[in-house]
């Protein structure tokens, strides 16, 4: 990273869709970082570019698929896992991604996470959390914090969120880890050791929308939030036992990396 | 079998295997679906056959993945299907949108059985035509086939694979449990009787590729993942390149296509049967089951010296508009019986505009029509 400009242009640029930005992501958002880091990854991986499918759900992550240059795929709310499995179980010559928030993946796309999981459907996703359903401007989600302040519980939030690493460490993931935007080297080795994987990978990435959650919550800006992120961050091999409350540590780390058998299965259909 | 998996010749086959048949000879090398009853026959052969012939099958986890699945496999460049009935369709309708604004080519097959909710899972119905229809939210157009025999559940499954790899879209397959179900003589063709389409590919090089440019035909040239095409797919609204676009001139332009390439190639994509229409008093306007439950009554009806004429639905969306117009300007009365409170018949009124009689024959689900309430109805008609 000694240099990341040349000439005017982004080293990434030839990798992204340049011709659409300015993207539609406010200032502040961790999502051009997460992106970034996911594209250093994919190409340190040296997996060839044309057979790598980026899918996306809907949400503010959903629009990541639209920026990268790579067959892409933005499909419905929450259906980004079921659509990628179909692509992958049709075509397993493929390396398929997915870029998609934490709405779109674990509220209204829970049960298709658990199920891809479950099978270990050979994908990599990237699951980026932002606490809060930030496009539709700052509602309750499925990771908010207890007592987190949103645009709908405004008295503060009374549901136990998901604890996401060991959601799907449960569901059966062969590799699980997590990582904050203020860990982005850490992040994008991490996405790299995803992508290398045979089977299913969830990275999650923490990341600042300072728009709406931060405003809500007492931390308006980017930086406020990258800093709590530095401050409250811990490394450990295990995650949490119990959901991350408001200001409390943030658990991260690599917790899963195992081998188990994966679909689809390497020559052909399965028995 | 033959050496490269096809059946081929006489079987005595169920409405669902025949359909797994008929996609199998369609191309179908893809097939996700959940069980549901009258369709789960389809899965269970398509789970048997599509590894003999170098294709996946995959139970998903419901049907909103199932469908989401088969534009995943379509995108993959492989012909893809799924199966379900009334329930599951509700479900699907969610992504059979996505299926028609990114033009995606593939099968569904709703086998209906009787509604609302869970109705009666085991017993037969018609009651889904307009959901098949208007049931994905926003404006479009759409196909749908009607079989009455199981030897057409597989004649019109690979017409409606042809037919969705031609015009790019979610292609409907409306039987129901009474067909599904029936057990009768089916020939499957050997590979030189059976035309298969396949979608245009790009003919230009990477650089000059504009997904959802439409040419002069209205149906863009498609390239799959892996390709080499770095092409973008979204459900919004987008332009030619397929990048997203907020605005009232792209909308117009691209869902005013998505519906002229179906309307405006009706008479490519409309099929229907006709016996004795011209000339009748009395017309009756059938589809599915009850199409073949009315042939009985219009047979008895005609040895009384009736003058009536069947005319069944093949293609039931698009309606054959122009057809029932014709026919409303002579006959006295449409009769059109159909498993459900009336659905099809309010196409038929819309048509007839007034111009003769159009009577609805309702059975609300569970069997089929007794003949004789639809030789009761032509009677009433002739007297």
């Amino acid at each position: 990273m000694s240099k990341t400009v040349t000439d005017g242009k982004h080293l990434l640029d030839p990798y992204l869709r340049v011709e659409r930005l300015p993207h539609i992501w406010c200032p502040g958002c961790g999502l051009g970082l997460v992106v970034g880091c996911f594209m250093r990854a994919l190409l340190k991986s040296q997996i060839p570019l044309d057979k790598v499918a980026v899918v996306s759900g809907i949400g503010c992550t959903g629009r990541a698929a639209g920026y990268i240059k790579l067959d892409s795929f933005h499909t419905t709310h929450g259906r980004a896992i079921p659509f990628a499995t179909g692509l992958k179980m049709a075509r397993p010559d493929l390396k398929v991604v997915l870029l998609s928030g934490d709405g779109d993946l674990l509220s209204i796309g829970g049960n298709h996470l658990i199920h891809a999981a479950r099978r270990n459907i050979d994908m990599t996703v990237v699951l980026v959390n932002n606490f809060n359903y930030g496009m539709t401007g700052g509602q309750l989600g499925p990771t908010t914090p207890l007592t987190a302040r949103t645009t709908t519980t405004r008295a503060g939030n009374q549901e136990e969120p998901f604890n996401v690493p060991a959601l799907a460490m449960a569901a059966g993931a062969v590799y699980v880890s997590r990582w904050t935007t203020a860990h982005f080297r850490r992040l994008e080795k991490s996405i790299h050791e995803a992508l290398l994987k045979k089977g299913f990978s969830l990275v999650e990435a923490i990341s600042p929308c300072p728009t709406y959650y931060g405003r809500m919550n007492k931390k308006p800006t980017g930086l406020a939030l990258m800093q709590h992120y530095r401050d409250h961050s811990v490394i450990k091999s295990a995650p949490s036992p119990v959901s991350e409350d408001m200001d409390g540590e943030i658990t991260v780390g690599k917790f899963v990396d195992i081998e188990r058998p994966y679909l689809p299965a390497p020559g052909g259909q399965p028995a | 079998m033959s050496g490269n998996g096809y059946l081929t010749g006489e079987f005595f086959a169920s409405g669902d295997d025949a359909c797994a048949e008929g996609a199998i000879r369609a191309g179908c090398r893809f097939f996700a679906g959940y069980p549901i009853t009258p369709a789960t026959e389809i899965a269970e052969r398509m789970s048997e056959r599509l590894p003999e012939v170098g294709g996946t099958y995959i139970q998903m986890e419901d049907e909103m993945a199932s469908m989401a699945a088969v534009l995943g496999a379509s995108w993959g460049g492989v012909k893809a299907m799924t199966a379900t009935s009334g329930p599951g369709f509700s479900l699907m309708m969610e992504n059979i949108g996505l299926g028609l604004m990114t033009e995606t080519p593939c099968v569904v097959v709703n086998i209906q059985r009787a509604g609302p909710s869970t109705g009666l899972p085991t017993l037969t119905g018609q009651g889904d035509m307009m959901q098949a229809r208007w049931g994905s939210h926003g404006c479009y157009s759409i196909i749908a086939l009607s079989p009455s025999s199981p030897q057409e559940l597989y004649d019109l499954t690979i017409r409606a694979f042809n037919l969705s790899e031609e015009y790019r879209l979610p292609v409907l397959v409306m039987s129901e449990a009474a067909t599904g179900h029936m057990y009768e003589k089916v020939t499957f063709l050997p590979p030189d009787r059976v035309e298969i389409s396949s979608r245009r590919k790009p003919t230009v090089p990477p650089e000059e590729y504009l997904p959802f440019n439409p040419d002069s035909c209205m149906v863009p040239e498609m390239a799959c993942a892996g390709e080499g095409y770095a092409f973008h797919v979204t459900g919004l609204t987008h332009d030619e390149r397929g990048y997203p676009a907020s605005s009232v001139a792209v909308q117009d332009k691209l869902v005013r296509r998505l519906v002229d390439k179906i309307e405006k190639n009706r008479d490519d994509i409309i099929e229907f049967e006709e016996d004795g229409v011209d000339g009748a008093d009395v017309v009756v306007c059938s589809y599915g089951i009850s199409a073949r439950v009315s042939r009985i009554a219009v047979n008895r009806a005609r040895q009384e010296g009736i003058k009536v004429g069947l005319l069944r639905l093949i293609t039931v969306w698009p309606f054959p508009e122009d057809r029932i117009r014709q026919i409303a300007r002579r006959a006295e009365a449409f009769i059109v019986p159909e498993i459900n409170n009336g659905q099809i018949v309010l196409e038929v009124e819309r048509c007839a505009a007034g111009r003769t009689r159009v009577i609805p024959l309702s059975h609300l689900g569970g069997g089929v029509h007794n003949p004789e309430s639809i030789l009761h109805a032509i009677e009433r008609v002739a007297r």
